[in-house]
């Protein structure tokens, strides 16, 4: 009777978890949320700062592209890509003045400035945040938040007034004006410290007066201060100074740094009460863009709402009707995921909407046809699972110290060596091997949907490629060894030493996982004989060689800030010699070619011309030829996403691409339940085993008990 | 007892002062605040200036140990590890070097560590001890025999593999549970169930054949024979004499853990996505965040001794004979 009892038990309490969560256990979300206009992502590394003026990461750009919104964007459809107003009425009028402020031409040579015109649309306006809740004086009616108001928030969002205000073009210049404070450490400073005017000593006297505020613990409100390259001119118009012709200044403009920040948010999130509780820029951010933040919980979840002041704006290209009005979903669930192998399950279940390709799951998802090419497996084709892939702004490359005696150098043998060296790493095979083909072997430093990539032969590096039967082909190991020996080293034996020549690869890699990649490292140079020797560190001490010159071969990798060839050609640019510059530098390699650092001078400030393209084409040639780099690889970024999920284009430069994407969470409500149905046999059989081992061992111990009985007796 | 522990606490103090010292030492021996401050910054380019503003204002600025400029006692006492010790003791964590307050992260996240960590460590208990009386109780069968051999097997195993292979079984295949996650409240339980067997399960092994061999010591003991001589079932004589004089090997192995439930497990927060502690400390690690390091390290050497000062007083309430 007592089991009888015990199975109706089990049987209810089967059923009632059947019904709760519309039928689905496995369904990690609330019920119903599946199916409202929500798109559920994931994110593997807590965002450290949602700050626009001190965030500099991918993903924590995924978040506040979303929320703030600079002046320009890239266009969603626009291949390549291409700048236009978000903010902005038009694009920004420039003009060029001479030394003395005077109008001048473009192209004249007097030209000491350039002056951004920036007009504001009349209709963004601000999320709603209790920051912008004010007293009929101006004051913030939550300025000075009282100890028993702060003990009962744990977010924002838990006091009870909210409003909003229009975007002005003095929230523009607040931004600038804390970038420039040092110890908001926003990591675009230094660099924009030689171009905006004025910016320089703002960011030297700021930086102290804030000092002295914080010691005193009083806020800092920067509408005091100006700066003498950024005029406010109006309510809605800007204007930003620049020394020197700098056109990649625009793209800069599409960047988070320039967002607007409206001062009544920055005064409110000085507060000190709301500092210990986590709750500042850092982490709740106050913008115009289509999404506010909603819950801000790094270790866990992040929350973006659909912005009820969100601007008038459609999708590109098309009809401009409400049902193309922007943003298309309500909502965007981002959860932690730090492992791939449950984010990849999940996403199989259909509880997330796309996912990228962990090397766990490669030969799960995808197939490698005979002649190389990537396709979708048959498991995937049958979810209705496609597969988005694009070429990345981004290089990965080997690069040899020119400062080195060896390998270093602009003599006619250390150029061959390293020729030979570049020809014998056979980047197919890495790719193949170590990048599951998700990568193009590069041909220089640009790579493709830049301006200056050149595509087919043209694009071909002759020093480490032939061009035969319309494809490159790998010059072969006896032409590097005939170069190897023109350079002094025939079969690999260093005169000096009569023995195999010995080079030093700096790395990074010391886990087990990348012994094959150095295995393999060690195999390419052994074709010509020569010994690589692995010195495997870690990050800092690595870093540290680099910056002083102490290293002969490493790899390194450079992604692009913005489409612009000069964010790559500055990496070879003598000027940026990383030993030269105290560490400071960017170019890694210490490369120094006069007539490549001429042509950069000019190129750099130049607009998309075919003179610059003919001119980025010689850098390029030279570069190729005095091979600072193994030119390495451009990574192919793979996304899945599910047929639910559309409207989802790869830009590897926008961040604010989110508002275009659409969701149909009907399908996706009726995939899950098809893919998740509880199976219910093993439950009933594992019960059951459980049940009938109980009743076995009663079982037992009462014949035990029985016997003890008997033998007494 | 109360100057008892209130010796221990004055004890606690010079262990407390070494465990720093050690954290700093070896902490600063891998890292240079340079570095740190390259890390933190988290730009492409940065410039000396970004890195002399970010020491100065964390106090990294400061020597180590021994600071040369300034005269008198302050050689000692201006300097970053007696700074950010002193703070330590009075538990003032401060704020993280991606300028968070630690405190409160320390707050936010020990409750869902102790979501499963709790359910675990006491279902675990109460199974292991159960299994290993049951045990006991059969002790000799090939039912023991048989149990032991599992339980090897089960401890031969790698607890990645139970909480992978959990996650397809339970989640994938069989649709049960939430591959993973975590909610507030009751909301939560269906993402706890998951994580919580497979601990439960994978400790099983070692449990069982520890608390087995506790009570096997116990079992021939003359206490044990008396009580079956006044012919008292076996299940009684397990459960109200051998359970309660094998407490105390129990007690010192138990009691000693419990306020490091707080700290989380690493391995299955990360797979089962709960943001509890257990990868606060490596994630400070790998991001070079002393500040979070140093109060990590801290708080840990204080709940371990905490837990011994709990072994000690809880053998007075299971043994009489021991007094404080």
């Amino acid at each position: 009777m007592r089991i009888v009892r015990a199975v109706n038990h089990y049987i209810v309490w089967c059923l009632f978890l059947s019904f709760a969560y519309g039928g689905l256990w496995n369904m990690p979300y609330e019920k119903g949320e599946s199916a409202t206009n929500t798109l559920f992502s994931t994110f593997s590394v807590a965002p450290k700062h949602l700050d626009p003026v001190r965030s500099y990461s991918a993903n924590e750009w995924a978040i506040i592209g979303q929320i703030y919104e600079p002046p320009l964007q890239y266009n969603y459809v626009d291949r390549p890509y291409r700048l236009e107003p978000l903010t902005l009425m038009r694009m920004p009028e420039v003009t060029y003045l001479d030394e003395n402020g005077t109008l001048c031409d473009e192209n004249s040579t007097r030209v000491a400035y350039s002056r951004y015109h920036l007009q504001l649309r009349p209709d963004i306006r601000y999320q709603d945040h209790p920051a912008f809740v004010k007293h009929s004086d101006g004051t913030l009616y939550y300025g000075k938040l009282q100890p028993s108001l702060l003990s009962s928030i744990s977010s924002v969002w838990d006091l009870p007034k909210r409003a909003s205000r229009e975007v002005r073009a003095e929230d523009y210049a607040y931004a600038i004006k804390r970038m420039a404070v040092r110890a908001y450490h926003s990591p675009v400073l230094d660099t924009m410290r030689p171009y905006i005017v004025g910016l320089d000593s703002f960011s030297k006297q700021i930086s102290q007066i804030a000092q002295i505020k914080h010691q005193a613990h009083r806020p800092l409100d920067l509408r005091a201060y100006t700066i003498e390259g950024v005029k406010v001119t109006g309510k809605r118009s800007l204007e930003i100074t620049i020394h020197g012709k700098y056109p990649q200044f625009l793209y800069w403009l599409a960047m988070n740094f320039f967002a607007p920040i409206p001062w009544e948010a920055d005064l409110f999130y000085q507060q000190e009460g709301l500092r210990a509780k986590n709750i500042s820029l850092d982490t709740s951010p106050v913008g115009s863009g289509p999404y506010y933040l909603a819950l801000s919980d790094p270790n866990r979840k992040m929350i973006l709402k659909r912005n009820r002041h969100f601007h008038t704006e459609y999708y590109p290209g098309m009809e401009k009707t409400e049902l193309n009005r922007l943003p298309f979903i309500d909502r965007v669930v981002y959860t932690l995921e730090k492992e791939s192998i449950p984010m990849w399950n999940k996403f199989l279940q259909g509880y997330y909407d796309a996912s990228g390709i962990s090397s766990e799951a490669f030969d799960q998802a995808v197939e490698i046809g005979s002649s190389g090419s990537m396709g979708l497996s048959d498991t995937m084709k049958r979810k209705g699972i496609r597969m988005i892939g694009s070429v990345e702004p981004s290089i990965f490359y080997m690069a040899f110290n020119m400062e080195d005696p060896v390998v270093g150098g602009y003599s006619e043998s250390a150029k061959k060596l390293r020729q030979a060296i570049s020809i014998v790493q056979d980047q197919e095979e890495y790719i193949s091997i170590f990048m599951n083909e998700r990568g193009v072997a590069a041909q220089g430093p640009i790579p493709p949907g830049i301006f200056g990539y050149v595509l087919g032969e043209a694009g071909t590096n002759r020093v480490v490629y032939d061009w035969v039967n319309g494809k490159r082909v790998r010059k072969s190991l006896a032409y590097a060894k005939r170069l190897l020996a023109e350079a002094g080293y025939p079969d690999g034996i260093d005169p000096q030493t009569k023995k195999r020549l010995k080079l030093y690869y700096d790395t990074t890699a010391t886990g087990p996982d990348d012994r094959a990649l150095m295995d393999w490292r060690r195999k390419q140079f052994a074709k010509l004989g020569i010994d690589l020797v692995i010195r495997a560190t870690d990050y800092n001490r690595f870093q540290d060689k680099v910056r002083r010159g102490k290293v002969q071969i490493f790899s390194w990798g450079w992604n692009a800030d913005y489409p612009d060839p000069e964010n790559f050609l500055f990496l070879l640019y003598g000027g940026n010699a990383v030993v030269d510059t105290g560490g400071a530098g960017i170019n890694s390699s210490n490369y120094k070619n006069p007539v490549f650092d001429r042509l950069f001078e000019e190129v750099k400030s130049m607009e998309n011309t075919p003179q610059r393209a003919k001119k980025i084409v010689r850098m390029v040639h030279i570069a190729q030829e005095d091979a600072p780099w193994v030119w390495g690889v451009y990574p192919k970024s793979l996304v899945l996403v599910h047929h639910w999920f559309t409207q989802v284009l790869p830009h590897a430069m926008a961040n604010n691409t989110l508002k275009y994407k659409c969701i149909d969470p009907k399908e996706r409500v009726a995939k899950q339940q098809m893919w998740n149905q509880p199976v219910y046999l093993p439950l009933l059989i594992i019960g059951g085993a459980i049940l009938l081992l109980g009743w076995w061992l009663y079982k037992l111990y009462e014949k035990r008990q029985r016997r003890t009985i008997r033998e007494r007796r | 007892m109360f100057i008892y522990i209130l010796r221990r606490i004055l004890y606690a103090v010079p262990i407390l002062i070494g465990v720093n010292l050690i954290t700093f030492m070896l902490f600063f021996m891998v890292n240079s605040p340079d570095d740190m401050a390259r890390v933190q910054l988290g730009a492409k380019q940065v410039t000396p200036q970004m890195i002399e503003a970010w020491k100065v204002e964390r106090g990294y600025d400061k020597p180590l140990f021994y600071n040369a400029e300034a005269s008198g006692v302050e050689k000692v006492t201006k300097t970053l590890f007696v700074q950010e010790s002193s703070k330590l003791f009075r538990f003032d964590f401060g704020r993280s070097d991606a300028n968070r307050d630690i405190k409160e992260d320390i707050k936010a996240r020990m409750g869902p560590s102790l979501a499963i960590a709790l359910p675990t460590f006491l279902i675990a208990l109460v199974t292991n001890i159960s299994l290993a009386l049951l045990l006991v109780l059969f002790r000799g069968t090939v039912l023991d025999t048989t149990a032991m051999v599992i339980a090897v097997m089960i401890m031969s195993v790698s607890g990645l593999f139970y909480i992978i292979a959990g996650q397809v079984l339970f989640s994938k295949i069989w649709h049960w549970v939430p591959i993973s996650g975590y909610a507030e409240g009751w909301e939560g339980i269906r993402f706890i169930i998951l994580p919580v067997l497979i601990g439960v399960f994978s400790g099983l092994g070692s449990g069982v054949r520890w608390y087995r061999s506790i009570f096997l010591e116990q079992i021939n003991q003359d206490y044990v024979r008396t009580a079956r001589a006044k012919g008292l079932s076996e299940v009684r004589v397990l459960f109200s004499h051998v359970l309660k004089n094998g407490m105390l090997p129990i007690l010192t192995g138990v009691v000693v853990i419990i306020p490091s439930l707080f700290m989380g497990s690493l391995i299955m927060e990360s797979f089962f996505g709960i943001p509890g502690l257990g990868s606060y400390t490596i994630d400070a690690i790998h991001a070079q965040d002393f500040a979070i390091v140093k109060a990590m390290v801290f708080l840990g050497s204080v709940l371990y001794i905490v837990g011994l000062i709990l072994t000690d007083i809880s053998y007075t309430l299971f043994d009489p004979r021991v007094k404080l």
